[in-house]
């Protein structure tokens, strides 16, 4: 291990030293907000270091643990900028914990680094490690608010994540066993050599495969264990919530991806099966969540439904890399630009809600009431937010979705392409019941919403992402592009 | 490069919404007339392409004003637009009906900053699918008109407004998300998303069956047409949108169907189109006949147009599926003349309602004697609508018919010809008879104090009259453009 290998690695530690460094200051900081500028300051630098890397043809580091390719290189700074928007976002949250606001940044800060890491871990062991790295601080965020909801979200989550890794673990002893190696790549390489095709003849690695499945399928929140998304996102502040829906989903989505693509994207047996079997969660899933959610009065619920429903959309992509073999990356590069348009659209969506709710002092959605008249900008960042999630254009989403199922058209999935669509349709009716309420709906007062100009600021950003990448896309997809080139082979 | 037409047309109602939404408490005034102006010069540049169109021979399947810009290079998507002689009558209608719906709109005041806002998207967004020869551009487009009008009808509308703005919204959405499925289904056969380049699909490379392509598309239209069994939405839209948002509903946005029909399923698929065309000319007759049966039985005013609207749009359902040339040729003249004739309708009506506060036939009547002018432009529209010769209405549909009767390409539609000229009996019924209701008979008490239309109406309603009276009197002004469209789609249907 050459000790150069660690310039590799600066975003995460420059990350991690800015951590540490908010927690010294918030001992002698009064002025609790610096400690935000610190914290955006060092996801600057963190991106910095990041975006000089870009571009290369990939390299593997310290014995094949990490990969520094594109694709880790866009999802760390996917990563970044969500961390950044949640800061941000949290300067009008943050008042309702009297204590504990410089941990609270270090720790939103620390899950960014551990997810970094997640996204470039090309080996089982740094797999594990990083995904329990983000995952413990992002079980301590959520019980942030100290109230009965709140803890009891933390204790939900703390527990079905502690079962989901078990079972990942399984998966990894499994495919351990099975195989003798634990880098992804070196995987491939005895999966691609073993006698006996059919993977019926490989129950183990059936077994492996089915239980890496499902200890992700918890961090996306996939059918069937969407269960807990619900109470963890209505419990856990709304800045978290925004950060679990979008960040922590796309580092999911980031690992499974280079998971089932790197160790298990050949030969076609096991690629097209675990690309079927992506294909029906995905349907199952975007079913479950969209006709839940049509049930919710409160956004939080509500919108944590409609993630569940959107990651049925993004399993499209993954069901897409597995039926086209490697032979093109429409699938990841849909993918790719799906959860970048996600990321901004829903993050535009929780930001407003953050500055609704904290007014009325509540999240039910009939509280929402009026709003066009009392905060028509927020509203209409909301409205349009919402416009983005149904997927209408001027807006991210129905790019989006147009990209994400093309591939999935090429590749023989048209069916699951007709089930999203009409899921899409279904979807309009309760985002479209919050635009109603807003904008129909009687104030219950005259008074005005006020907002921080951070807020404002972020808010601001991922609306007007919103509309230029429903509107100029095409640079947009040149970059998902060039992010779907993922380093595989020895 | 030369004046960029189209995307002048088309956007410059953007321009207009941009500087109403960042004026900074305007007054309704100034709202008005922004929004009035940049109408009316996408409306003087489509009439500025209108002249400049090339008419000769030479033109023949020729797109005119073509622009085309990269856009999303990794799916080969352009920015590209162009008009050709199926589509230039519909953008021209658009933009008039554009005018209009403002200047029915002049006496609105809730909100009207955001009211003009939507209805000037609206026009973009309908501008935009008649133009775009880009299938993604023309699903963007597409699904762009759900917005405002969801806001339009949920916000300014009547009666049960919520419910039939989402009613409408969900139709219109599962329409669209099976649409999108054939057009990917389409781009993949094909390798290209140019909806001129797409005539040589053959089946041996095609990822899904072509009919199965076919049919995914025509549903999105035909809920759009809208077409029996599908129509349910209409009633329940038009009746509860605000009238400007009617006119257009029913002057525009109806065509989008009728215009994607002939522009992707009949010129895309005419193998499939030849094979299904008894079934769908079947379904045209029905919505002939169900649509003007049912107007027969309706006591709201505005509920008794839109469903005249699904028997009218029958019309052009059955000129399609005829496929012959002349009968495509009276399908889009159809649409046009439908188009002017029932905005006018709907503006009449939302006259009636402004004036009286009363839709229902059996509390209105007498009202010639108050109404002298409306009375009189709302019977030309009622005989336009009927198919009075002299008016647009008589020129479309006779020329649908005789296309339809000789037409070659469809078994037995000479029958189904004759059941739907019967569709125009029971049309002269229900005209006449709504006529009679609302105007004529002992003049109420109550409506004693009730205004005729004010110079803004007047200008309104008259435009509309002299649209209907030039096209019926001369018809080729548009055939003649309409011709250079549709016969290389006849000529791929080998009549």
């Amino acid at each position: 291990m050459a000790l150069d290998e660690f310039r590799f690695l600066t975003p995460e530690l420059s990350l991690l030293g800015f951590a540490v460094v908010v927690i010294l200051l918030d001992l002698f900081i009064k002025q609790k907000n610096v400690l935000a500028g610190i914290s955006v300051a060092g996801i600057l630098v963190s991106a910095g270091f990041t975006v000089a890397m870009w571009g290369g043809t990939g390299v593997a580091i310290f014995g094949r643990m990490l990969a520094v390719d594109n694709f880790a290189l866009f999802f760390k700074l996917l990563m970044l900028a969500a961390a950044a928007l949640v800061i941000l976002a949290s300067q009008d949250y943050v008042r309702k914990f009297q204590r504990f606001q410089g941990e609270y940044y270090a720790l939103v800060l620390i899950s960014a680094a551990g997810m970094m890491l997640l996204a470039a871990a090309t080996d089982l062991i740094s797999i594990y490690v990083s995904l329990e790295l983000a995952g413990i601080s992002l079980y301590v965020l959520t019980t942030f608010l100290k109230d009965k909801k709140s803890s009891e979200a933390g204790l939900k989550y703390l527990l079905l994540g502690a079962v989901a890794s078990a079972i990942l673990l399984y998966g990894m002893a499994l495919t351990f066993g099975f195989t003798g190696r634990t880098c992804l790549m070196c995987i491939a390489e005895y999966i691609q050599g073993m006698p006996g095709a059919g993977l019926l003849n490989n129950p183990a690695l059936l077994l492996a495969m089915v239980l890496l499945a499902a200890g992700f399928g918890f961090k996306i929140a996939s059918f069937p264990f969407q269960m807990w998304v619900p109470d963890v996102y209505e419990g856990a502040p709304t800045p978290i919530t925004a950060y679990l829906s979008v960040a922590s989903k796309a580092a999911g989505f980031a690992v499974i991806l280079r998971i089932f693509f790197v160790a298990f994207g050949a030969p076609e047996w096991l690629s097209l099966n675990w690309g079927m079997m992506f294909a029906v969660l995905s349907a199952i899933t975007m079913t479950v969540g969209n006709v839940v959610a049509i049930l919710q009065s409160n956004i939080k619920r509500m919108l944590g439904y409609s993630s569940i429903a959107q990651a049925g959309y993004l399993m499209v992509g993954l069901a897409t890399v597995g039926m086209a073999l490697g032979s093109d990356a429409l699938g990841q590069s849909g993918l790719i630009f799906f959860l970048m348009s996600y990321a901004v659209t829903n993050l535009g969506a929780f930001i407003a809600i953050i500055a609704i709710s904290n007014k009325v002092n509540s999240d039910e959605i009939n509280k929402f009431a009026g709003m066009g008249k009392r905060a028509p900008l927020l509203a209409a960042a909301l409205t349009l937010c919402l416009i983005s999630l149904i997927g209408l254009p001027p807006t991210a989403g129905l790019i989006a979705k147009i990209y994400i199922f093309s591939g999935a058209v090429q590749n023989g999935l048209l069916w699951l392409v007709i089930v999203a669509v009409i899921n899409s349709a279904i979807s309009a009716f309760y985002y479209l019941r919050v635009v109603k309420v807003m904008w129909m709906g009687a104030p219950a007062s005259e008074e005005k919403v006020p907002s921080s100009w951070a807020l404002r600021t972020a808010l601001g950003l991922c609306c007007l992402f919103v509309l230029l990448l429903g509107v100029i896309p095409g640079g947009f997809v040149g970059i998902a592009q060039a992010a779907a080139k993922i380093l595989a082979g020895l | 490069m030369s004046f960029p037409y189209l995307s002048a047309i088309v956007f410059l109602p953007v321009v207009g919404l941009i500087i109403i939404a960042l004026w900074p408490k305007p007054q309704q005034k100034t709202v008005k007339i922004t929004a009035l102006i940049f109408t009316l010069a996408s409306f003087i540049l489509s009439l500025a392409v209108f002249y400049f169109f090339n008419r000769s021979g030479g033109a023949i399947g020729q797109i005119q004003f073509e622009e085309k810009l990269s856009w999303i290079p990794a799916i080969n998507a352009f920015y590209h637009v162009g008009v050709d002689g199926i589509s230039l009558p519909l953008v021209i209608l658009m933009t008039f009906l554009g005018v209009l719906a403002i200047l029915v709109s002049w006496n609105v005041q809730l909100r009207p900053k955001e009211y003009f806002i939507w209805l000037l998207l609206l026009e973009t967004s309908i501008l935009g699918v008649f133009t775009s020869l880009d299938l993604v551009l023309f699903f963007l487009f597409w699904e762009l008109e759900l917005v405002p009008m969801y806001f339009l009808i949920s916000i300014w509308g009547g009666g049960r407004r919520e419910y039939s703005a989402i009613k409408y919204m969900i139709y219109t959405l599962v329409g669209s998300a099976l649409m999108l499925a054939g057009i990917l289904s389409i781009y993949f056969t094909t390798g290209s998303l140019d909806m001129m380049a797409l005539q040589d699909m053959s089946a041996a490379k095609a990822v899904i069956p072509l009919t199965a392509m076919f049919f995914l598309l025509f549903t999105g239209f035909a809920i759009k047409l809208p077409v029996f069994p599908l129509h349910t939405w209409l009633p329940d839209a038009h009746t509860d949108a605000p009238t400007a948002a009617s006119v257009i509903l029913a002057g525009a946005l109806l065509k989008m169907g009728g215009y994607g029909m002939i522009r992707l399923c009949v010129s895309i698929f005419p193998q499939v189109a030849h094979q299904y065309a008894p079934l769908l000319v079947i379904l045209a007759v029905i919505s002939v006949l169900y649509g003007a049966a049912v107007t027969l039985r309706q006591k709201d005013l505005k509920r008794l147009i839109a469903y005249s609207s699904v028997s009218h749009m029958g019309y052009v359902l059955l000129g399609i599926f005829a496929l012959s040339q002349i009968s495509l040729t009276g399908a889009v003249l159809q649409m046009f003349s439908h188009g002017i004739i029932t905005g006018l309708l709907f503006a009449m009506v939302g006259l009636v309602y402004d004036k009286s506060h009363e839709r229902n036939l059996d509390n209105l009547g007498g009202l010639a004697r108050q109404m002298p002018v409306i009375v009189v432009v709302f019977s030309i529209a009622g005989l336009a609508s009927l198919g009075l010769p002299g008016t647009s209405g008589f020129a479309a549909e006779f020329i649908t018919f005789v296309g339809s009767y000789s037409s070659q390409a469809v078994a037995h539609i000479q029958l189904y010809t004759i059941l739907g000229v019967f569709g125009i009996v029971l049309t002269a019924g229900y005209i006449l008879w709504m006529l009679q209701r609302v105007f004529y008979g002992p003049p109420l008490e109550k409506f004693n104090k009730v205004p005729d239309a004010n110079l803004v109406d007047k200008i309104c309603i008259f435009s509309f009259v002299v649209a209907i009276l030039l096209i019926g009197i001369y018809p080729a002004i548009l055939t003649n453009i309409i011709k250079i469209g549709v016969e290389p789609i006849a000529r791929l249907l080998g009549s």
